[in-house]
């Protein structure tokens, strides 16, 4: 699909088209106030890595993105297309978020493959039930996207059979197949045994290098400061700091930031 | 071969043996002959039997699933009256269920002249349409509960990566939601299917010739007891292993979690 790498670094000022644009979002849970004003713009190809602390509202903001927590306020643009809201943050337009999402291609932390379904079934259930691709034609993908996240041989085999590392490249072969304009990956590693986050990191890897564009919570920094082209560090609901991936892990600035990269490393 | 190894080993062979006596005891000591005069009656019991059985529970299982929902996540003016129902029918007996329909709706029926003349009226007049409403009721009332925990037992992730690849509420409900729910709820369903199955004789109460009313008649007929009941016993229990295996084949086919 969009295999030039623009990858210039800075978001905001990329050569490329924008992917994706936040402005001012905020999430409030009651009283709390997860998100307080974040903005970020996503250009085609870009990597943007998403740091911060537990509680940082990382995850959140990964969620309104795709509405799947209902933003109290701010802009969303997808793809140049304003998700119209009301003041306090719901979406008008169901009909809208719902083809915005089969835009946006969501990795959960718990892979959420549909226990009911084998890998192959996972994997064209969206392009067959929701954008109507002929089921023959959705197969062929699914064989490629599965072959290419080394699960040729698991196709027919239920979620439940596998182990985590397997079960999250069936999720982004899922993901991949409905061609997903970004791709929002919500700590794909977190619930993995250590010994299984490096099959996933290398798919990953391989997806950036293509050139795709990428929202990417992580608490791996090294793997955020290989793959991402802009790191952006979350802290009470705020952008504390953000920047190419090298000025953020070697110089950070922020008292805040230097404590996390401490306690991480 | 290898299937029959474990069966094959002394303690077992003794009880098959004992098993088989029995059964050779009753068929040369105990009446028979009658078994060829009312062989077509029970037939046509049988026959009776398993279609009230099947449409009962197919039509209350399609009664049970808005019912479960409407208790899982409808609105109080939905979820309220589903659990009404469900409570008053999970606490009154059967028997009375029916007999409420047949004597009470039945006997209102043919005041009406508007009923009497309507196209409806030769089946109002029959006792079985009282039948399968009372056993569909009932089997609705209590996998309406059943299926309520099965709608609010499919992990949320599962319908929230539904909604995260934009899949339409009809759809995340017909492809992920429903299937879910009663692939949980089978192994339940297999067991009340079974009670369904026990529920039947029931209706001999109110003039539906089922298998069970026709051991009544045999035993009216000629005074023999305890060989039509006998008779019936494995009938039933022929018919709820068969459920029972139904079931099971189909729970194999989609595997919950590794075993």
């Amino acid at each position: 699909m969009n295999s030039s790498p623009a990858r210039e670094t800075a978001s905001g000022t990329g050569a490329g088209t924008e992917a994706i644009r936040i402005e001012g979002l905020r999430k409030c849970f009651g009283e709390l106030e997860v998100l307080r004003g974040v903005s970020l713009t996503a250009h085609k190809g870009d990597v943007v890595a998403i740091i911060g602390g537990s509680g940082s509202g990382k995850s959140t903001l990964l969620r309104c993105v795709n509405f799947l927590e209902t933003p109290s306020g701010g802009r969303i643009v997808i793809n140049g297309e304003d998700i119209k809201m009301r003041a306090d943050g719901t979406p008008t337009h169901r009909k809208q978020i719902e083809k915005a999402r089969t835009r946006l291609g969501m990795v959960f932390q718990s892979f959420n493959l549909w226990t009911h379904r084998t890998l192959l079934e996972n994997v064209i259930e969206v392009p067959v039930h929701v954008l109507g691709v002929p089921r023959a034609e959705a197969i062929e993908r699914a064989r490629t996207l599965l072959a290419r996240v080394g699960l040729s041989e698991k196709a027919d085999t239920y979620p439940a059979f596998l182990s985590g590392g397997q079960q999250q490249r069936a999720a982004i072969a899922r993901a991949l197949a409905i061609e997903p304009s970004v791709m929002l990956f919500d700590e794909p590693t977190s619930a993995l045994d250590p010994e299984l986050v490096g099959e996933v990191l290398s798919v990953i890897r391989d997806l950036a290098a293509e050139g795709r564009t990428m929202l990417l919570v992580t608490h791996e920094m090294k793997f955020a400061r290989e793959v991402a082209s802009h790191v952006i560090y979350l802290h009470n609901g705020i952008i504390e700091e953000e920047g190419p991936p090298e000025a953020v892990f070697s110089a950070p600035k922020s008292e805040r930031l230097k404590q996390f990269l401490q306690t991480v490393a | 071969m290898t299937a029959l190894r474990p069966l094959l080993v002394p303690h077992r062979i003794v009880m098959m043996l004992v098993a088989l006596g029995i059964v050779a005891w009753c068929a040369v000591s105990m009446r028979w002959d009658w078994i060829p005069r009312y062989s077509g009656l029970a037939l046509e019991g049988l026959w009776r039997t398993i279609w009230l059985l099947v449409v009962s529970s197919v039509l209350g299982m399609l009664l049970a699933i808005p019912l479960g929902l409407a208790q899982a996540v409808g609105p109080w003016y939905l979820s309220a009256p589903a659990k009404a129902f469900c409570t008053i029918i999970r606490g009154t007996p059967l028997l009375l269920q029916i007999w409420l329909l047949y004597y009470g709706l039945g006997s209102l029926f043919p005041q009406f002249p508007a009923i009497r003349n309507s196209e409806l009226w030769p089946y109002l007049r029959q006792a079985w349409p009282y039948a399968v409403l009372a056993l569909t009721l009932s089997f609705a009332g209590y996998e309406g509960e059943v299926m309520r925990g099965a709608f609010s037992g499919v992990a949320r992730g599962q319908i929230e990566a539904a909604r995260a690849f934009g899949m339409p509420r009809r759809t995340i409900f017909r492809r992920i939601w429903l299937p879910q729910a009663i692939r949980n709820a089978l192994p339940t369903l297999a067991g009340e299917t079974i009670l369904q199955l026990k529920a039947t004789p029931l209706v001999a109460t109110i003039t539906v010739i089922d298998i069970y009313a026709v051991a009544s008649r045999v035993r009216q007929d000629t005074f023999i007891v305890y060989e039509p009941l006998l008779l019936l016993a494995v009938i039933y229990m022929v018919i709820a292993g068969a459920i029972a295996l139904a079931f099971k084949r189909f729970e194999l086919r989609i595997p919950a979690r590794a075993r």
